[in-house]
């Protein structure tokens, strides 16, 4: 299902074809640089992410990709250019700070805390919402019991959502590749995050993985509104899922608009469409 | 020139000394890491085994004499023959190329692609074992080992330097052995050099410690070369044994003065043996140095037992890389 | 009912996190409790006590303050010896210094003292990582222990250079000095290690434990998931420093009662504490207190085998008790990383499904 009704050239919310609302700008990257060294990972790139939108960012390999996820979830600082969050100039901050922000991630190459179990690992994207102290905890009275079992009611739900109850107590390190990925998807939902990224969520997965992994995506996008971005080597599965796509290219912006526009993009086409055949 | 100022050149001559002693230990654990990622804490203890061993040949020493003793109530301790020097360092040599083999077959086979920290913990347990069976084999009694390297202050720089200072400065006083021991680590690093430059299992070495994947994938026997590095690292140890054992005696304290070789790899990075060397020698001057100047004045002495831990952990905290590593850029 | 449960019949999330979420486990707990309360005191000797009782239950506080910063945290510090130092000369100051206070708070203030050092020393953790940050601790074990040997003001200036405990009584009682009984000793130690375990499974069960795990088992992730690695890995030093210099000061106080640092606060105290753990299980609490048992029995059994029974002398039985424990570090790194809890734990899951395994 393509989601065609996308709109690029409006400012002010619309409601998309399936029923979605999309607000206005979440994030803004502004003109952002990246370099290491004399490398140059990101050259002055621009683009936005809308709320409630599933945004992609496609482009072979080694276009700088997943140094944009990295700058925008602050693991990288770029040279240049500035990023606006919910409207206002964010500053160069820590990861775990942007965590607190309410941005939430998963990895390319999965990187799940593998000597913890299933629930544990969800759990562990909820700390950012776990607020009481060390000596509550210690004692495991009042607050700090409440909270861990609220927490954990919103928890089952996600793995209720994900479809993993059996695996709940299971050591990640155990698990079949395709269920460490969701399991890694649930940590990010967990967090209850106002933009989730993901970093390649179908890459190394077989067909049917990758249409469950789809069917996800596109789940947590309309039931819960989270606003997504995505990077993704497979055009096809990207077409499908996205609002809108911004395609890079050696660390450039070659295009950016929804997945009919870019199709049509003869920069596109040369870059990557034209070389690969999915 | 005041005569303080010469023996201050004296301390840092001595620190000199001392620091090719801790690169003597560290280029052992440079070698093992490099080969295979792994910390071989039991490098000092190896030393010390490999000194208790020449020195067991040397003297024709029953081994396990204690224990033969306790179990059938029998008292023997000697064959009576005594061995030359140099037929007991092949044999000792035999007996850390036998446990080099040992160590491959036993431990490290079966940690193949543990996290390295897992690796430290176990050659930890590997040392404590050692110390046990050394010490159950040779006997734990303080030994003296002699294999005819002269020692003492060596009178010819003493006369020939006196006349820098005033009446009541005598000449630098070195040892010796220290000399020695510097001539023989020269040699010995120019020739670990030279064998994984010019040789094929050299080159292998090399393979296998820029890339185990890659190096296993041409063809390499990561095990057999693991042997080799063991081997190669026990044949370090004797040598490092022998220095110290000769300085100081066969004893306990000899492996915690191979402790001392961690913070040298922390300030030389654990894959250079230039840095092993550099690493040495800066932690030899800076803990005498330390302690000619601030240390005994100004702290009540002893700061050697804490300086080099210390200097390595401020280092580390500005410079986590050591002095030869590269930047590291964290990934994701 | 020796043991029960053969599917999950848990109806909400409190049950699910519970300690001990078998009965036939609870009850078995309270009992051992209730016997190492009210029953040892009455059947324990001076040997028992001093060899056995009181070595394991001190051990085991510091076993798990070192298990909640390596197990848990994944910082490996080779600086428990040096850590324990710091408690119990905070703990001689303090009794020193101010007569009237109560030795039970005096060994708590030495944990926060000792927490204070262990946080000061953590702080290079967030540059130094692995068995660099392993060997930086050393830097810790052994300028504490030169520190406390060589400034006059740490041992009141005593001619000996020791530190030797003054007599304090708790409710009418002797528990320090020359003239404390056994049993009262045993039962202030076995309260401190019924507390502290209980308070360690608390916060190694919460947010608190899950920080630690995630900068454990991957920090970049942790960072990136919200978890602020220098204050995870922070109150990680500062909780266990806490632990092992409340052990220190216990070692001290009411234990030992004289003590000479580089002798009881050596490097081997370190690499004694460390065993433990590793033998007992990391990220445990349990296996911290299965590794300090064991590790405390086993000398003491060596030499009533070797030198008691067998008549061989004390040196050998010594060599073998290192030749045992090295073997053991290598067998169990080998073969089971997470040491005897995790095969404890295997035979509670098998005993969990019995009768009907499949």
């Amino acid at each position: 299902m393509s989601r065609k009704t996308a709109k690029t050239d409006t400012k002010d919310s619309y409601v998309t074809a399936d029923g979605r609302t999309i607000g206005p700008a979440v994030m803004e990257m502004q003109n952002i640089t990246l370099r290491f060294g004399g490398v140059i990972a990101i050259q002055d790139i621009s683009f936005d992410i809308r709320e409630g939108e599933v945004r992609a960012i496609i482009g072979p390999n080694g276009a700088g990709k997943s140094s944009m996820l990295n700058v925008i979830n602050g693991f990288y600082h770029p040279q240049e250019g500035q990023i606006l969050y919910k409207g206002e100039v964010r500053k160069p901050l820590k990861p775990y700070e942007i965590a607190h922000q309410g941005i939430a991630r998963t990895f390319q190459n999965i990187a799940l805390f593998k000597g913890m179990s299933t629930l544990d690992n969800i759990m562990t994207g909820r700390l950012t919402h776990m607020k009481t102290g060390m000596l509550s905890q210690a004692l495991w009275w009042g607050r700090a019991q409440k909270e861990e079992v609220e927490n954990r009611a919103f928890v089952e739900r996600i793995i209720d959502f994900l479809e993993i109850q059996s695996i709940r107590k299971v050591p990640v390190g155990r698990l079949p590749y395709g269920l460490q990925k969701r399991v890694e998807l649930g940590r990010a939902l967990a967090a209850e995050p106002s933009l989730l990224l993901l970093d390649e969520p179908m890459a190394g997965m077989n067909v049917e993985e990758k249409e469950d992994m789809s069917r996800f995506i596109l789940d947590v996008n309309e039931e819960f509104g989270t606003t997504i971005a995505l990077i993704e080597h497979d055009m096809s599965v990207v077409m499908d899922l996205a609002d809108r796509v911004v395609v890079m290219d050696y660390g450039k912006k070659i295009g950016d608009g929804t997945p009919d526009e870019v199709r049509s993009n003869q920069a596109v086409i040369d870059a990557y469409l034209g070389v690969s055949h999915d | 020139m005041p005569a303080e100022f010469y023996y201050g050149v004296e301390v840092f001559l001595n620190g000199l000394m001392a620091g090719v002693m801790y690169s003597l230990v560290a280029l052992g654990f440079v070698l093992i890491f490099k080969a295979s990622g792994i910390f071989n804490y039991a490098q000092g203890i190896m030393a010390l085994f490999a000194a208790m061993t020449l020195v067991g040949f040397q003297e024709g020493q029953i081994p396990f004499a204690h224990l033969i003793n306790a179990v059938f109530g029998t008292e023997v301790h000697h064959f009576g023959w005594t061995m030359p020097a140099f037929f007991a360092i092949l044999f000792a040599l035999g007996v850390m190329l036998l446990f080099a083999f040992l160590v491959e077959k036993l431990i490290l086979k079966h940690l193949v692609n543990q996290e390295p920290i897992i690796l430290f913990m176990a050659t930890i347990g590997l040392a404590y074992f050692m110390e046990g069976f050394g010490d159950l084999m040779w006997g734990s009694n303080v030994k003296k080992l002699d294999i005819g390297i002269p020692q003492g202050g060596n009178f010819w720089i003493e006369e020939n330097t006196a006349f820098l200072g005033g009446a009541d400065f005598y000449g630098f006083y070195l040892d010796t052995l220290d000399i020695y021991a510097t001539v023989i680590a020269a040699v010995l690093v120019t020739s670990l050099v030279l064998f994984s430059q010019y040789t094929k299992t050299g080159r292998a070495l090399r393979a296998v410690a820029d890339d185990h994947q890659a190096a296993l994938s041409v063809g390499i026997s990561l095990r057999s070369i693991w042997v080799i590095v063991w081997g190669i690292a026990g044949f370090v140890a004797l040598v490092a044994g022998i220095m110290w054992g000769s300085k100081s005696g066969v004893q306990f304290s000899l492996s915690l003065i191979a402790l001392k070789a961690l913070p040298v790899l922390m300030l030389g990075g654990f894959t250079s043996i230039p840095g092993a060397i550099i690493g040495g020698l800066i932690i030899g001057v800076g803990e005498k140095m330390f302690e000619f100047l601030i240390g005994a004045p100004l702290l009540g002495g002893a700061t050697e037992n804490w300086f080099a831990y210390m200097l390595a952990l401020v280092f580390l905290v500005f410079r986590p890389q050591g002095l030869f590593g590269e930047k590291i850029i964290e990934r994701v | 009912m020796l043991y029960r449960e053969v599917g999950e019949f848990k109806t909400s999330y409190a049950a699910d996190q519970q300690t001990f979420p078998i009965r036939f486990d609870k009850l078995a707990y309270f009992i051992i409790l209730a016997f190492a309360f009210l029953v040892v005191p009455f059947l324990i000797n001076d040997y028992w006590a001093n060899a056995v009782l009181l070595p394991f239950l001190i051990f085991g506080i510091a076993a798990i303050g070192l298990n909640i910063l390596t197990g848990y945290c994944g910082q490996v510090s080779l600086g428990s010896g040096g850590f324990m130092a710091v408690g119990a000369y905070a703990c001689y100051k303090l009794m020193t210094g101010f007569p009237d206070m109560n030795l039970i708070i005096c060994i708590i203030l030495s944990g926060g003292v000792t927490a204070l050092v262990g946080i000061l020393f953590g702080l290079p953790s967030l540059r130094i990582k692995g068995f660099y940050l392993a060997v930086a601790t050393l830097a810790a074990q052994f300028f504490l222990v030169w520190l406390f040997n060589k400034v006059g003001w740490f041992y009141n200036y005593s001619a000996s250079g020791q530190i030797n405990a003054p007599e304090r009584e708790m409710l009418g009682i002797v528990i320090s000095g020359p003239n404390s009984s056994p049993q009262a000793v045993y039962l202030v130690c076995l309260s401190f290690l019924t507390v502290l375990a209980l308070i360690a499974r608390n916060l190694t069960r919460g947010a608190f434990g899950r920080k630690w795990m995630a900068i454990r088992d991957m920090d970049i992730a942790a960072e990136i998931i919200g978890v602020n690695p220098l204050m995870a890995k922070l109150t990680a030093f500062g909780v266990s420093s806490f632990y092992v210099g409340i052990a220190g000061a216990l070692l001290f106080s009411v234990y030992l009662g004289a003590v000479e640092v580089g002798e009881v606060f050596g490097i081997q105290k370190s690499f004694l504490v460390l065993f433990m753990i590793i033998i007992g299980g990391l990220g445990s609490i349990f296996g911290s207190l299965a590794g300090a048992a064991f590790l405390v029995l086993m000398p003491v059994v060596l030499k009533n085998v070797m030198v008691g029974s067998l008549g061989w002398p004390v040196d050998i039985a010594a060599h073998f008790e290192f030749l045992i424990v090295g073997s053991l570090i290598v067998f169990f790194l080998i073969v089971e990383p997470h040491g005897f809890a995790m095969l404890w734990r295997i035979i509670k899951e098998k005993l969990r499904l019995w009768p009907f395994p499949h």
